[in-house]
């Protein structure tokens, strides 16, 4: 998934995303993503991020952090602060998604979410023939030892912001490689979606 | 021992101003003429004078925060944190400390003597405030030559004085670093400075604050320590240090010291009463209980600071909580201001500022580098 170590969703959001944005990246791990969006594309970025030594990492590339969890960090912004909130490979983490992406669509012009795709074909076969829990690239993680709390597909994305009244503008959906032009719900990994209201 | 180097043999220096006829006013309308303030210098300015740090001192400290004095072997109070290689870096950058007004340690207060009688202030001391000490501090900045400083910072009532810094002179300052310290005293903190005063005043030693002939009200002086070095520790690192063990491995069954726990504190207290003038206990308490930046005084409104700000708490604190250092970082997040906010894990509760070098100071050097080297030369090698 990497090209020049840079992996392919980072690649895509840092497409996505115009030059000198705001961003707020939720669940922003060591701040590869941010560092590469200030790089790039001269963001003003900040991040949030529970972990320790990913906080460490990211004061040490500069970078403006706040430590803690994203469901306790959002109610101070004021509204439209940012033009990207970005949610990338954290929503499947979280409690209340209904509640969080209410909270990154006050805060941001538009919200940036990155998932792994449950119906990828893999995981359908672990599922439907070996009758075990799925384990796939972009889902990685044993059933007893996994930080996620939430298996959605692509279809179920899309399913929720047709219930929510959200407005999809982009939606790519990635394999190993690059991008999965045709049936992506059943080839797909990962998927990233820009939505706004 | 640490490895990196130490500023060596230091002298205190000794700024006066507020000559009369023009005194210093303070927040409280009051004058104060012929100010001392007591400091210490580290490492170089440079040419430009980029490159000041001025570090501000907790309840009890002094100007001495880093290297030694003629003939003592214990080093000044941040000395972990500043020196050669450290985390505020004498090779790197100035640094300047000096002592409050309403302190004890060379700075004018309450024990100096009152220019109009000749003899020490006693009650007749002003009561002073945070922003009366960071005003007496701009004088010396001004002084020093230095239009902007790189960095404010300190630890508790350090972090008040760094808060302050941004709230009087923001665009002085390039960058503040408050260290397990609030926004304001909540009624937690101020009971805490009430007990503490109060065991002063009951001690019929203090003599309504004129006992400088007669020496210090030494039993409420020490009692007053004890309290405050109950609620630096945490209740994990008292049971490391102390446990239940007993001084003689046995109970005596009197009142005496039984408990290594309770030697600890009377120790504490003692030695407090031979270093520290219990009259500016009381001032520099009750100004970090009037200390209250909250409802936008931090950054007043409509103005966009140019500070950058890493905001650092400790998991045990419990004397200024996590909490309160997240309540600077929303208020700074309201503002729109350039904010990174650290929890560290520590076990020491309150002290964890003076102990905890390693992580400080990994947070510290870098933040320091990108306010100094300038965070926003994009491309290749940063942002």
């Amino acid at each position: 998934m990497a090209s020049n170590g840079i992996r392919l969703d980072h690649r895509i959001i840092c497409r996505i995303v115009e030059p000198e944005s705001r961003v707020l990246d939720l669940g922003c791990g060591n701040g590869d993503l941010l560092y590469l969006l200030a790089r790039e594309k001269g963001a003003k970025v900040q991040g949030i991020e529970v972990n320790d030594s990913a906080i460490y990492e990211c004061v040490k590339r500069g970078l403006s952090v706040f430590h803690g969890d994203i469901e306790s960090g959002l109610a101070e912004y004021p509204d439209r602060s940012f033009d990207y909130v970005i949610l990338n490979q954290s929503m499947q983490e979280v409690k209340k998604i209904d509640w969080l992406i209410g909270e990154a669509l006050r805060i941001g012009h538009q919200i940036i979410v990155g998932f792994p795709n449950f119906a990828f074909i893999q995981a359908r076969f672990m599922l439907f023939f070996r009758g075990k829990a799925p384990i796939t690239p972009s889902l990685p993680y044993c059933w007893h030892d996994t930080p996620n709390i939430r298996f959605l597909s692509i279809g179920d994305f899309r399913d929720f912001c047709r219930e929510k009244n959200l407005r999809v503008r982009e939606a790519h959906c990635l394999g190993k490689k690059g991008i999965i032009p045709f049936w992506p719900n059943l080839f797909a990994l990962n998927a990233i979606f820009v939505v706004t209201k | 021992m640490n490895k990196n180097g130490s500023v060596g043999i230091v002298t205190t220096k000794y700024f006066t101003f507020a000559e009369p006829p023009d005194p210093l006013v303070i927040e409280s309308g009051r004058a104060l003429s012929q100010v001392t303030l007591a400091y210490e210098t580290y490492g170089t300015l440079n040419r430009d004078k980029t490159n000041a740090i001025l570090v501000a001192h907790a309840l009890s400290g002094d100007a001495h925060a880093a290297g030694f004095q003629e003939g003592d072997s214990t080093p000044g109070w941040w000395d972990v944190m500043i020196g050669p290689g450290k985390a505020f870096d004498t090779d790197r950058y100035f640094i300047i400390c000096s002592n409050v007004i309403g302190g004890c340690k060379g700075s004018t207060g309450p024990s100096s003597r009152n220019p109009l009688t000749g003899k020490p202030y006693g009650l007749d001391f002003p009561v002073i405030t945070i922003a009366d000490m960071v005003e007496a501090q701009r004088r010396l900045v001004d002084h020093l030559g230095i239009e902007k400083l790189l960095c404010v910072t300190g630890g508790s009532m350090g972090g008040m004085q760094a808060l302050q810094w941004v709230a009087s002179y923001g665009e002085r300052v390039r960058s503040a670093i408050p260290i397990a310290t609030a926004l304001k005293h909540s009624p937690q903190q101020i009971a805490f400075d009430e007990v503490v005063r109060q065991s002063i005043m009951a001690d019929p030693a203090w003599r309504q604050g004129e006992y400088y002939e007669y020496g210090q009200p030494e039993k409420g002086l020490a009692v007053a320590r004890m309290i405050g070095h109950i609620t630096f520790m945490s209740d994990q690192s008292m049971e490391e240090k102390f446990s239940r063990k007993l001084k003689n491995g046995q109970y005596n069954f009197d009142f005496a010291a039984d408990f290594e726990v309770e030697g600890y504190l009377r120790n504490r207290g003692d030695s407090f009463v031979r270093r520290f003038d219990a009259n500016s206990y009381l001032y520099i308490t009750k100004a970090m209980d009037y200390f209250d930046l909250s409802g936008g005084r931090l950054i007043p409104n409509g103005n966009v600071l140019p500070t950058r700000f890493l905001v650092i708490s400790f998991k045990s604190d419990w004397l200024y909580p996590s909490n309160q250092s997240q309540e600077i970082v929303r208020e700074l997040k309201m503002k729109q201001a350039d904010a990174t906010y650290c929890e560290l894990p520590s076990t020491y509760g309150h002290d964890a500022f003076l102990l905890e070098v390693e992580e400080q100071t990994t947070l510290i050097r870098h933040f320091l580098d990108k306010t100094f080297n300038g965070y926003h030369v994009a491309n290749d090698n940063g942002i």
